[in-house]
């Protein structure tokens, strides 16, 4: 970075929504601030400085700033993104307005309790292994094909940050709607060879229209998945496969 | 008052903390996890690189075991840590990294057959035995005598993070988010539980538990340039510093890791590094080998940021708006590597600083500066992960000083120890949980919550303006960075133990605009500075005081690593609430006791150490014992019995399989 680019930026506005539901006197409404753009400014860099100068009031989530941890997900411009690895520098106009996700129940402002819905999709999926017998720690562990290994971490990879939830058209409609999140994760289960579950223990947790038959192939989950995961075609094999159970 | 009550109640839901749950809701004791955040956003889920495990699957790690593993963990060190902790750490990781393979932890395994691979800047071929197809792989690491690092590409702290969580969430523990502790409740000389506040709704509850145990992590973010989570405040250790009877063990103790990326100050792995990638300076010259011949850009971490540091002094670092910095290369390395096992540091290279790492020559690489990383010191427990002075508290994982790392700790042993002391401190707690009861008055619950609730109604009645939070907490972090950093002097320190106090008395003064007990950021604020300030004071003073340089801690008045007068564990104590001074004792290390007594680490400076004379009858002592034992036929678990003996519980004590060699 020149010395020239780190001289006096651009003034960017931000417009956020600011409501409190547990507040009965709240009002949902958006604030508009000011702020100066400085180099390689991110979300977390600029909502931080308008908290600590501007309106200490304002609430997010961060927690790892790396784009690790999931936490940050929000409405940039209309689109759902992790605020941390979102560079101001990318919004040309200078005007970024921010809203928290939808589909998640709105704690305050930009932030929402992504925890709470992905706690009840890790149930509702049964998201851990499977196994009728443990095996002795001590010993050798249980071999597994290296490209095997690969392909579970692949999917493992999941951060649940809740974006492709706020992407879903069906988990706008169906509340209940499991989530490119929760149909990932039960392909991710169905390739680790830990688990023991057969096609017909997936179908008993996912073979409905809140599960795999509700995906309408809209793909915007995989549009916007940070981590890049191959989710539609995940979700085509696990409705292929549960498509053909008896 | 609302009043919750539980046999086992867990502060922190971080790879520790789940793992204590895990072991604790196990024994049949309900157990409740508190977190500030839903617990798989966790700082642990951003340990990259690995987790050390001696299992000697790989060509490169033949011959690990304990052994090799506790050495390299004691050098580490720099004979700072608890030779028994150490121990009985060694023994169980090869363990924990089994049961989170059952878990679900997808370990990146071995392929049988050549293998290409990066050392010392040459591409070198490897051979992996065929019988070892299919085991756990590992890579090399800074610090270390074998390639031992377990890994999942360089997503390692995510994989374990949902491993254990979703074990915890198939066990029902009943884990709950953003809570905040805000006091430990206590009476006489045992603890009962904390009180807490829902950062949702603002309301205080009393979790009243026969066991109470603070996993909450590193304290970071006392300083302004750190690649911890912008939750790890240190304030669970402050609610045990508080009580003024709980105590804290070696804060001065603070690691800087050598890579992080320029300015953000986000972690790049040492499996960067482990992987075979070097340290350039402004003229492209890769300098390591000048400073450590032997380990080279892989010596320990502490080493290896002094070294960058005083190559940055030497004129040779890289200028740039943000401050002089050096490159990081791991380009050598080839995309397809890069895009396999290092894609997170990829995709932070790219997003954050629009760098490719895989592209050849100058054009990857990477603007690096040490920044704070880790702190070794934490809440002073025993070798059951109990506090020695207030009953009923436990504490584990980067938030604990259980003394595995004294004052530098290896990579790749941190999210190691949160599994293994989740592991054993869980079995530990139980155990109290069964013997112990809540016997606790409501009248002293009350009287906990009420100084809350009073504390805080304080705090919303000060006039604002007087003094800005945020300010103060900056300014904290500045000192930090600036006088307790890579290297320090008393006069520096002696500037920063008083500004930081008079910071602490300035902080009582700092009023809200919202006046709102329920969800404020800027209240969450003016508690929780002044409890940062306490611990920041702590390190800082506790950094003066040791007027000697051991591991991390480097003084440059006093540049010698002083057996004979410092081989001692810090310890501080809070005992008055309205001091900004804590008190500070020492306690001794006894070197008679010690499986490895004092000597060279076999990386850093030579010949800066002030002996202490038992060492030398210490080892005479060791050499000879083994001399005769081996002589006797016994195995090297008889003669590490025999050298120093440690327990553990469960049956974790039990001897550990390995490819090729057995139970050996």
């Amino acid at each position: 970075m020149s010395e020239k680019e780190i001289g006096k930026g651009r003034t960017l506005t931000f417009e956020i929504l600011k409501y409190t539901p547990s507040d009965p006197e709240s009002k949902p409404h958006f604030a508009t601030y000011r702020l100066e753009e400085t180099p390689g400014m991110t979300l977390f860099i600029a909502l931080n400085m308008i908290r600590e100068e501007q309106d200490p009031d304002l609430s997010f989530d961060f927690v790892c700033r790396a784009g690790i941890c999931g936490s940050c997900g929000m409405m940039v411009n209309g689109k759902p993104l992790l605020a941390c690895r979102t560079l101001t520098k990318d919004y040309p106009k200078g005007v970024i307005r921010l809203m928290p996700m939808p589909a998640f129940e709105l704690l305050k402002d930009l932030s929402v309790n992504t925890g709470r819905w992905m706690n009840g999709m890790s149930k509702r999926v049964e998201s851990w292994i499977h196994r009728s017998k443990e095996r002795d720690i001590s010993v050798l562990e249980e071999r597994v094909e290296p490209e095997i290994a690969e392909r579970t971490f692949e999917l493992d990879r999941c951060i649940e940050c809740g974006i492709c939830v706020a992407s879903c058209a069906t988990a706008l409609m169906r509340h209940d709607f499991v989530g490119a999140v929760g149909l990932n994760r039960i392909a991710r289960f169905y390739v680790d060879p830990h688990d023991e579950r057969s096609d017909e223990d997936f179908y008993e947790l996912i073979g409905d229209d809140n599960g795999i038959f509700g995906c309408m192939a809209l793909m915007a989950c995989e549009d916007h998945c940070p981590k890049k995961l191959p989710l539609q075609e995940k979700i085509a094999f696990m409705r292929r496969k549960m498509a053909s159970i008896k | 008052m609302k009043i919750q009550y539980c046999d086992a109640l867990v502060v922190g839901g971080g790879l520790a903390g789940l793992r204590v749950a895990v072991a604790t809701k196990e024994k049949g004791l309900s157990t409740i996890v508190l977190s500030l955040v839903p617990v798989k956003r966790s700082h642990s889920a951003a340990a990259q690189g690995g987790m050390q495990a001696s299992l000697a699957n790989s060509v490169m790690g033949y011959g690990d075991n304990e052994d090799v593993h506790f050495a390299d963990t004691v050098k580490g060190s720099d004979w700072g840590c608890d030779q028994e902790v150490a121990r009985m750490f060694v023994t169980t990781a090869p363990k924990a990294i089994r049961e989170l393979a059952q878990w679900g932890v997808p370990w990146t395994r071995i392929s049988g057959g050549p293998r290409e691979v990066v050392i010392n800047t040459e591409r070198t071929t490897i051979e992996e035995a065929d019988g070892a197809h299919g085991l756990i792989n590992a890579r090399d690491f800074g610090g270390t005598k074998k390639w031992r690092t377990c890994y999942t590409s360089d997503a390692t702290g995510h994989t374990m993070l949902y491993g254990v969580a979703n074990r915890a969430i198939r066990d029902d523990v009943d884990i709950r988010d953003r809570k905040e502790v805000l006091s430990l409740i206590h009476k006489g000389s045992r603890c009962y539980g904390a009180v807490v506040r829902d950062l949702v709704s603002g309301e205080l509850e009393a979790y009243v538990a026969k066991a109470t145990c603070i996993a909450t992590g590193g304290w970071g973010r006392i300083y302004r340039t750190t690649t911890n989570a912008v939750i790890c405040e240190g304030t669970g250790q402050a609610a045990a510093l508080e009580t003024g009877i709980a105590t804290l063990g070696n804060p001065e103790a603070v690691q800087f890791h050598p890579t992080p990326i320029v300015p953000s100050g986000i972690l790049l792995t040492e499996g960067c590094r482990g992987d075979g990638g070097v340290l350039r300076d402004v003229d492209g010259h890769r300098f390591m080998p000048d400073y450590e011949p032997e380990k080279k850009d892989l010596a320990s971490r502490d080493v290896v940021s002094r070294r960058m540091m005083q190559h940055i002094r030497a004129g040779k670092g890289v200028p740039s708006p943000f401050g002089d910095h050096l490159w990081l290369d791991i380009s050598i390395l080839g995309r397809e590597h890069i895009e396999k096992h290092l894609r997170d540091v990829q995709e932070i290279a790219r997003i954050f600083n629009g760098i490719d790492p895989a592209d050849e020559g100058p054009k990857g690489w990477l603007p690096v500066r040490p920044a704070q990383h880790y702190s070794m010191g934490g809440i002073r427990t025993k070798a059951t992960g109990e506090s020695p002075t207030l009953s009923g508290l436990f504490s584990c994982g980067e938030a604990a000083c259980w003394d595995l790392h004294g004052f530098n700790r290896l990579g790749g042993n941190s999210v190691a120890e949160t599994v293994v002391s989740g592991m054993i401190v869980g079995s530990y707690m139980s155990e109290y949980c069964m013997n112990n009861e809540a016997d606790i008055d409501t009248a002293t619950i009350e009287k906990f919550v009420a100084e809350q609730y009073d504390y805080i109604g304080e705090i919303l009645s000060r006039p604002v303006g007087e003094e800005n939070i945020f300010a103060i907490k900056q300014r904290m972090k500045d000192i930090m960075d600036e006088k307790v950093g890579i290297f320090r002097d008393g006069e520096t320190l002696y500037g920063a133990v008083e500004e930081l106090r008079e910071l602490l008395q300035r902080s009582s003064k700092a009023g809200v605009r919202l006046k709102s007990r329920g969800a404020n950021p800027e209240l969450c604020e003016v508690y929780r500075v002044p409890r940062m300030l306490k611990i920041a004071i702590s390190v800082a003073y506790a950094a003066m005081l040791r007027t000697e340089s051991r591991g991390a801690h480097f003084r440059e008045d006093h540049p010698e690593r002083d057996d004979l007068h410092w081989l001692k564990r810090t310890i501080v104590k809070w005992t008055d609430p309205q001091s900004t001074l804590p008190h500070i004792g020492f306690e001794s290390l006894d070197i008679m006791k010690m499986e490895m007594p004092p000597g060279f680490r076999g990386y850093g400076r030579k010949g800066m150490t002030v002996e202490h004379p038992l060492s030398r009858k210490r080892q005479e002592e060791v050499d000879t014992l083994r001399a005769r034992m081996e002589l006797e036929g016994r195995d090297r678990f008889e003669i590490q019995d025999a050298l120093m003996h440690f327990e553990l519980p469960e049956n974790y004590k039990e001897k550990n399989e390995r490819f090729g060699v057995g139970y050996e």
